[in-house]
């Protein structure tokens, strides 16, 4: 069309205009993303960075622990000799050593690390995903939607979850390997909060000016919420999820010390925990201390990087 | 909380009794991740009792800033006070102890921010807050406090006070909560008031109401008034004297009369050429090319050089002072006004009248 | 949808060659069958009869509607092509609610809106869509209307996906074609956002409402986002693009020295309904409507010679939820007080009145306008008064 060639010649002559800009002045000198400068902000968090320490730590152990140290459940170190008192910890037992079966207890915190590492951020992922993808309808859809899937949560809330939790537990308890089912259960009754989070994050982004601007383009529904508001909404529910770990390591070891959670012949923390209750008027301080300490710096580390991730994306908070 | 600031020694001399305020040499600088911005860079500036003066500069020029140093309002960390003194009424209060600061601030120096309902506290009644602020300053009973809300909300010509004192600021509104933050500012009878933009989130029509009542408050009143704002319309209005700010600088001081019709550093003409009219009609405005310039990486002599259209080597080389540029004690931070710079001065305000007056270029 | 690299020509009257223009890439116009006619110059472009856009306002326990915000109630203009309309107001009068709704970005409540003489007031979200390259907006805000996760290679180009150019290269080279049409380096494109400043932020919102190659564009406050020294410079770059692209405006603005500067015709608005219509030159020398005349009054001029009196307007502007009986205006109207308060201004709703060459008032009383009523007004009113409209 004329009109198009016309924008051709307005080209050339762009460089010609009065106002044309000059460089070196105009933009900035920096061109990080918003992740590079969240990460930049991260490291400044002196706490949030030890946490991650302890928290990369914490993997690795997860990961390499039981293969240099591996935990079978019929392997019983001296078969001949047992004892009802455990042994304090020692140079071949930094740890020390459980009653009864004589274990080590660097080898049962070891394994439980996996364990608990595992059930953490597995059942944080299911419970992320089913509350994004509700609380996303929710917010999008809004009207009847909205209304009938916000109260489906406030009836999950009101659940007394624990005791629902020990229920599903011993019912599905059949189970030879049941941490999954431990693992499944977390997630299908911790999703409430991120869809809380995601509904209201959506509620608020659908009005912003920038999707406002992808629809008068003509911009399809799907494109919306997957390239315009969900990565707009991903740095809360980062954090979000970051703290949901940590209360679900607790809730494993809490129903496993119970007695309901995962099988007990699996060394998670909780179960370490529950087997040296009957010890502890015995005086073995060593055998819970371990398994709890390992928790509390698990949960510490997380909530330290949750904390972390908050100011990072905070963007109120310049230096 | 803002800390004290070890006072440099000595301190200098204080400025005669008719000067109010007297600001000499501030430098306010931010510390950030990035680096280092220096939001005031040098600023100097005295106000005389009962006069007015406006500080004129787009975001980023340091006005406000400057207001927020004047105030001690600014949170040391990030912020950094360089270097300067600020005299007010006859006290150094740049690094007076806090406790004494506190004195002065909502007495005899009063602030109105831009966005009223930000700056009310929502839980208490309008009269309380006023009331408050009197009881604390003045020293009087509470009666006698609520009194003087019911008469400074009279003062800034809000009906039946009576009623109005026992309002939350949410029933209160824009234009109305603008008159409480006004009143509230008042109620001490302030020796200066600090208004930083007191109309921008206002309506048009409102914004009108705001500023005749300022204007009649100025006559009624002894208080000094500086007024922040980036309308140049405001400042031609309201005030005596004008500041122009750029970059954290002072860029052109004078009295309003001289600086909005006979402008004479390069960005004060750039802002009045670009100001749309109907002369203009059916032309392209006289734009300032390109942008604010980056706080972290500042041109390194003249900060306007490299948007100004008049620029040559020198002002690439050398920082500019601010040299006298007028009859009546106007100064301009522009080379134009030494002896190298003065062959090229005549063609520059010979370009500057072109642009005032027409478009150019079709449209 | 045809794949760009080979355009399906559409069976309507053939453009003019435009691969000359956009070489190894493909024309948006050739995106989709749709053929829009083209509207000559000072013909129709764009009519509005009895828009109204209302908001319920829920509240309580069971979000039942518990009153209506009257945004838009009832509004007629027309729009020709090639010029610049602009709806002037303060905020709250529903200059931008009747921006979007004309776009139908807001689905109207009632009225009728006809684009090149086609009716798009009840067309289906997949027939409106081809028809949103023909109608583009400039947003106010240059930081909020700008995803801050996409780089501008995606804020630009999925106006162009969207509308079926799914050549990523022909898409590229059209980003980097709009992006230098606004004064914007080409090398932008895998930048982000919060890498520009706000001027150039706008440029790129210009940008991508200009890559669809629209007839028509609403600006919503353009430039009243950015400094001084910038707006001059978006107000030059549209300007430019309207000639050269032979765009129409819809210019939507509260600052009435900038609307004097830009816009031929002129619409103001207050609460919902428009006060005011006419050419600049009508309104702003000749204004029939005690409002438009207390607008004017209200700009401050930057010639401090220049000082004057102005006509100050009592209280604030009323809620769109509860607008007065009879004239909206009745309430803050200098006009009526100086006239004693007649009654016919709070029974009856005054319609738009020709005053000749298409200036239209809706005020009962605007024969009664004059410089001698306006400097009385003026002489006798007290700024002390002037909070006294708004109830306690």
């Amino acid at each position: 069309m004329a009109q198009e060639i016309e924008r051709g010649a307005v080209v050339a002559d762009v460089e010609n205009r009065p106002e044309g800009p000059r460089t070196d002045y105009e933009v900035g000198l920096e061109s990080l993303s918003q992740w590079q400068l969240a990460w930049r902000k991260f490291k400044k968090h002196r706490l949030a960075l030890i946490g991650l320490g302890i928290l990369i730590a914490l993997v690795v152990i997860a990961i390499a622990g039981p293969i240099v140290m591996p935990f079978r459940f019929d392997s019983i170190a001296r078969p001949d000799q047992i004892v009802y008192q455990g042994r304090g910890p020692s140079l071949s037992h930094p740890f020390g050593e459980t009653g009864g079966l004589q274990r080590d207890v660097l080898l049962l915190v070891v394994n439980g690390a996996r364990w608990s590492l595992l059930i953490g951020f597995s059942s944080m992922a299911i419970g992320v995903v089913i509350g994004t993808i509700i609380g996303s309808i929710a917010g999008y859809a809004g009207g009847a939607v909205d209304n009938i899937l916000m109260r489906v949560v406030d009836v999950m809330l009101s659940l007394p979850i624990l005791f629902v939790i020990l229920v599903a537990a011993r019912f599905f308890a059949g189970a030879r390997d049941n941490i999954w089912t431990i693992i499944i259960i977390f997630g299908l009754f911790g999703w409430m909060g991120v869809a809380r989070l995601v509904r209201s994050l959506f509620l608020s982004i659908r009005e912003r000016e920038f999707v406002e601007a992808a629809r008068a383009v003509g911009v399809r529904d799907r494109r919306i919420i997957f390239k315009h508001i969900l990565p707009n909404a991903l740095s809360p529910i980062v954090v979000a999820a970051s703290l949901i770990v940590a209360g679900n390591i607790i809730g494993e070891a809490f129903v496993s010390f119970l007695g309901y959670g995962v099988n007990p012949i699996t060394p998670t923390w909780g179960n370490v925990l529950s087997s040296a209750l009957t010890f502890i008027p015995l005086g073995n301080w060593w055998w819970p201390f371990f398994p709890g300490f390992a928790i509390i710096l698990t949960v510490l580390a997380v909530n330290f990087i949750g904390d972390g991730l908050r100011d990072a994306f905070d963007p109120r908070s310049r230096a | 909380m803002t800390e004290v600031i070890a006072a440099p020694s000595p301190l200098g001399a204080p400025p005669p009794d008719n000067i109010l305020l007297d600001v000499r040499n501030l430098k306010t600088y931010f510390k950030v991740l990035d680096g280092v911005v220096p939001a005031v860079d040098g600023v100097s500036f005295s106000l005389e009792r009962g006069k007015s003066i406006g500080i004129v500069g787009e975001s980023g020029s340091g006005k406000s800033v400057s207001a927020l140093t004047m105030m001690r309002l600014l949170d040391i960390p990030p912020a950094e006070i360089r270097d300067g003194e600020i005299w007010f009424d006859g006290r150094e209060i740049l690094h007076m102890p806090m406790e004494e600061m506190r004195k002065i601030r909502g007495n005899d120096m009063a602030m109105i921010f831009q966005e009223p309902l930000t700056s009310l506290n929502p839980v208490f009644t309008v009269g309380d807050q006023i009331a408050e602020q009197v009881e604390r300053h003045k020293k009087v009973k509470r009666k006698a406090a609520w009194d003087r809300a019911i008469e400074s909300l009279q003062l800034v010509g809000i009906p039946s006070p009576e009623r109005r004192v026992k309002q939350y600021p949410h029933e209160l509104s824009g234009g109305m909560r603008q008159r409480v933050m006004i009143a509230m500012a008042l109620s001490c009878e302030p020796k200066l008031l600090i208004a930083d933009e007191p109309t921008t989130a206002l309506d048009v029509t409102i914004q009108a109401q705001i500023l005749e009542l300022l204007k009649t408050i100025q006559d009624r009143t002894d208080s000094a008034l500086m007024l922040i704002t980036h309308d140049l319309g405001v400042v031609a209005e309201m005030v005596d004297n004008v500041i122009v700010m750029y970059a954290g600088q002072v860029v052109e001081q004078g009295t309003v009369d001289e600086v909005l019709v006979n402008p004479r550093a390069p960005y004060t003409m750039g802002l009045l050429e670009s100001i749309p009219t109907v002369e203009k009609r059916g032309g392209r405005l006289s734009a300032i090319k390109g942008t604010v310039p980056n706080p972290f990486n500042m041109p390194p002599a003249c900060r306007f050089e490299p948007r100004c259209p008049y620029a040559w080597n020198l002002c690439a080389e050398t920082a500019p002072d601010l040299y006298p540029a007028g009859p009546h004690g106007q100064h301009a931070r522009c080379h134009l006004h030494t002896p190298a710079g003065a062959p090229r001065l005549p063609e520059a305000l010979a370009d500057h009248e072109r642009k005032l007056n027409v478009g150019h270029g079709i449209s | 949808m045809e794949s760009s690299t080979t355009p399906v020509r559409p069976d309507g009257p053939p453009p003019a060659t435009p691969e000359v223009v956009v070489e190894g890439g493909a024309d948006v116009t050739e995106m989709d069958p749709l053929e829009i006619a083209r509207v000559g110059a000072g013909k129709t472009l764009l009519q509005v009869r009895g828009l109204k856009k209302h908001f319920p306002i829920v509240g309580g326990l069971l979000r039942r509607q518990i009153g209506t915000v009257y945004a838009v109630d009832g509004v007629d203009f027309d729009v020709n092509s090639g010029e610049t309309f602009a709806l002037v107001g303060e905020s709250g009068c529903g200059k931008t609610t009747l921006g979007r709704s004309v776009l139908r970005l807001i689905e109207p409540t009632a009225g009728q809106i006809t684009f090149a003489g086609r009716d798009i007031s009840h067309i289906s979200a997949d027939e409106l869509r081809p028809l949103r390259r023909k109608m583009q907006i400039i947003f106010q805000d240059p930081f909020g209307s700008l995803n801050p996760r996409m780089p501008v290679s995606d804020l630009i180009g999925e106006g162009l996906l969207a509308q079926g150019m799914k050549d990523r290269k022909a898409r590229d080279k059209k980003v980097e074609d709009s992006l230098e049409l606004v004064g914007l380096r080409r090398e932008y494109t895998r930048r982000y956002p919060h890498e520009f400043s706000g001027g150039q932020r706008q440029r790129i919102g210009i940008a991508r409402a200009l890559a669809l190659g629209p007839d028509i564009v609403v600006c919503d406050e353009p430039v009243s986002a950015l400094d001084v020294s910038i707006q001059s410079q978006v107000l030059n770059l549209l300007l430019d693009l309207r000639r050269d692209l032979n765009l129409t405006y819809i210019f939507i603005s509260h600052n009435l020295s900038v609307v004097q500067y830009f816009s031929d015709r002129v619409g103001v608005m207050y609460l919902g309904r428009i006060a005011e219509l006419g050419s600049v030159e009508q309104l702003y020398k000749d204004p029939r409507h005690p409002y438009t005349v207390a607008l004017l009054s209200a700009i401050p001029d930057p010639n401090p010679r220049k000082r004057k009196k102005r006509l100050v307007l009592k209280g604030d502007v009323p809620s769109p939820a509860a607008p007065p009986a009879g004239c909206r205006f009745h309430t803050r109207c200098w006009l009526r007080e100086k006239l004693g308060n007649p009654e016919r201004c709070v029974t009856e709703e005054p319609q738009l009145r020709n005053f000749g060459g298409g200036h239209q008032t809706a005020c009962h009383f605007a024969e009664e306008i004059s410089a001698d009523t306006v400097s009385s007004a003026v002489e006798t009113q007290s700024v002390l008064e002037t909070a006294v409209a708004d109830p306690v």
